[in-house]
């Protein structure tokens, strides 16, 4: 069930839940792009559609949202300190299946994988999900191969389409538009042109295996992957002191890479994984094994983003294609 | 709901040096706490460390740290009376009760003797409690031996074995030799049944329960305790995992059929 409201109409709910809701959407940042005259599509607050991009795949996903990049978890003196203040506002969150199921995969680490963050937590609470769809699949997506191209987890979803919108609401909460009614569900894509199979055991030869040398010497270890990744989710602690009072300062959570120097570097010297190839390997098999351990299925959800942002041109859906091939020769 | 990474404040009652660079820091700590957990330690402008708890005392816990870094650089410029802070603690640690009316053997490899100091404090005080109890600990050399005053406490009542790598040192009289040359040496009174404790640095682990499996020991009564970084301690940042465990929540202490499996 869908509302049929024009364009003007869809801008003015948007400003009646501006009341409650601070409003997340990809937003196009015109010249922040890699290569000259291109642009960056991330996550940015709107207040009407037309500052949101939707026909492309953000660069971006929704997470630095949900974990912004640098989170201070508290404020300290010499002596005490303090938690940061949290908005009272509830946040919707504009955004596509991919990401969706990316965000579950969030909850499983900050939720359920020992206690609850609680950082993590008051905010999650607090954010509604907007499905944007997707017509056709972008480049390098193969949400299809790993069952995250469909959702029912939001809670409402658009179809902008000529001077209409189509708004499906999910949940009350999201409110009613008071127009014509129409029967509508939302579309998803069935299929990709990047297919990906993964094998069903990595065994632990294979995580041995010279296979992972090749990336050595292909990775130079940016970390880019993981930070547009929608399900890494790992971070690093950082203090700061300020520089007009050194008593005065934050302890900060900043988003960190197991692909990148320094990752599992102890006090001491000893360290882990030093060549890329190493690294790559561990990436990978998180993605499309030992997560799916834990919880029961693949981490990675296919959006991509790590095979569009590599420098390197370093595919991961390649390389789980390639152990794919490599395991059934056995 | 309560903040698990909001630190509390922990007075330093006592500073034990051992060495140039290795302290034990006595703080003040009321509550459950098994040897071989740890507490993120910190300081507020300069971060946290993950350090083990290698003494447990009635409100006190004992922290022997080392200086390798910022962090723990600072700490060592404290006094007793100053002020650490604490979260924790996290991970696992050692179930004393599993090693009861058993014939155990530690082996430990330098600051890897911290996790597990704590079990065999208790067994060296307790030693009714276990058939036969021996430690082996290792260090780079003699002015690198920690908690002196401990061995000759210990030596009163398990069998101790104490050995550097090598010594430049005239006076020292001690075994020199790493402790993978003492392994075969030691008396085992039952190979199938007796549990072998190793700490220590990744190298030194592999090599040493290798030399336990060749005396005999079984897999699944091989314990070893592993240290990675860890920033939150709490199963998040995601820095000590290997495969689908989590150093920081399954860990540290391990058993040895699960460890073999690990490929970091």
């Amino acid at each position: 069930m869908a509302y049929k409201v024009t364009g003007i109409r869809f801008n003015q709910y948007l400003k009646e839940l501006e009341k409650e809701y601070l409003i997340f959407a990809p937003v196009a940042l015109l010249g922040k792009g890699a290569f000259t005259n291109t642009d960056s599509v991330r996550y940015q607050k709107i207040t009407k559609l037309e500052e949101v991009e939707l026909t492309i795949k953000a660069n971006f996903s929704a997470k630095e949202i949900l974990l912004p990049i640098t989170e201070t978890l508290f404020y300290f003196n010499e002596d005490n300190w303090t938690e940061p203040k949290v908005h009272d506002k509830k946040i919707l969150l504009f955004l596509r299946s991919c990401d969706i199921h990316g965000i579950k995969r969030l909850d499983d680490i900050y939720l359920r994988n020992g206690c609850e963050d609680p950082y993590y937590k008051v905010f999650r609470k607090k954010v509604r999900f907007c499905l944007i769809e997707c017509y056709e699949s972008f480049a390098n997506c193969f949400c299809a191969s790993m069952g995250t191209n469909i959702t029912d987890e939001y809670d409402m979803f658009i179809r902008p389409e000529g001077d209409y919108v189509y708004v499906g609401i999910n949940n009350k909460e999201m409110g009613r538009l008071d127009e014509k009614v129409v029967d509508l569900s939302p579309r998803f894509v069935m299929q990709n042109k990047t297919k990906v199979s993964i094998p069903k055991e990595l065994s632990k030869g294979l995580a041995q295996s010279v296979f992972w040398e090749e990336y050595s010497s292909r990775c130079i270890g940016c970390g880019r992957c993981s930070f547009v990744c929608p399900t890494c989710s790992c971070f690093s602690m950082q203090d700061i002191f300020y520089k007009e009072n050194k008593n005065m300062g934050e302890r900060r959570r900043v988003w960190s890479s197991c692909m990148v120097d320094g990752f599992t570097d102890m006090a001491g010297g000893h360290s882990f994984r030093k060549k890329q190839g190493d690294r790559m390997r561990f990436r990978v098999m998180h993605k499309f094994h030992d997560y799916k351990k834990r919880f029961g299925y693949h981490m990675c959800v296919g959006c991509g983003r790590c095979d569009d942002a590599c420098p390197e041109y370093i595919s991961i859906a390649h390389c789980a294609n390639r152990l794919k091939s490599i395991v059934e020769e056995k | 709901m309560s903040n698990t990474y909001l630190p509390f404040k922990s007075r330093i009652i006592k500073i034990i040096p051992h060495t140039a660079i290795d302290y034990t820091f006595l703080m003040e700590y009321k509550g459950d706490v098994k040897p071989g957990q740890f507490f993120e330690v910190s300081i507020p402008k300069f971060g946290e460390a993950p350090i083990s708890v290698s003494e447990i005392g009635e409100g006190y816990v004992g922290l022997t740290i080392r200086r390798v870094g910022l962090v723990t650089n600072t700490i060592h410029e404290l006094q007793e009376g100053g002020v650490l802070f604490l979260r924790g603690p996290y991970g696992n640690g050692f179930n004393i009760d599993l090693f009861k009316s058993k014939e155990v053997i530690v082996a430990a490899g330098g600051t890897g003797l911290a996790p597990v100091k704590g079990v065999v404090d208790y067994f060296a005080d307790n030693v009714h409690e276990v058939t036969v109890f021996s430690l082996i600990a290792g260090f780079k050399s003699p002015k690198d031996i920690l908690y002196k005053a401990d061995f000759e406490k210990w030596q009163r009542t398990i069998n101790v074995i104490v050995t550097v790598d090598g010594s430049d040192d005239e006076t020292y009289t001690g075994n020199t030799g790493l402790i993978t040359n003492y392994i075969q040496d030691i008396s085992i009174e039952n190979q199938s049944m007796a549990n072998v404790i190793v700490v220590g640095p990744p190298v030194m682990i592999r090599f040493t329960v290798a030399e336990f499996l060749k005396r005999g020991i079984r897999e699944e009564n091989i314990w070893v305790s592993y240290e990675r970084k860890m920033c939150c301690g709490v199963g998040k940042c995601g820095h000590c995992k290997i495969d689908d465990t989590y150093i920081c929540l399954e860990g540290p202490v391990f058993n040895y059929v699960k460890a073999k499996s690990f490929i970091d």
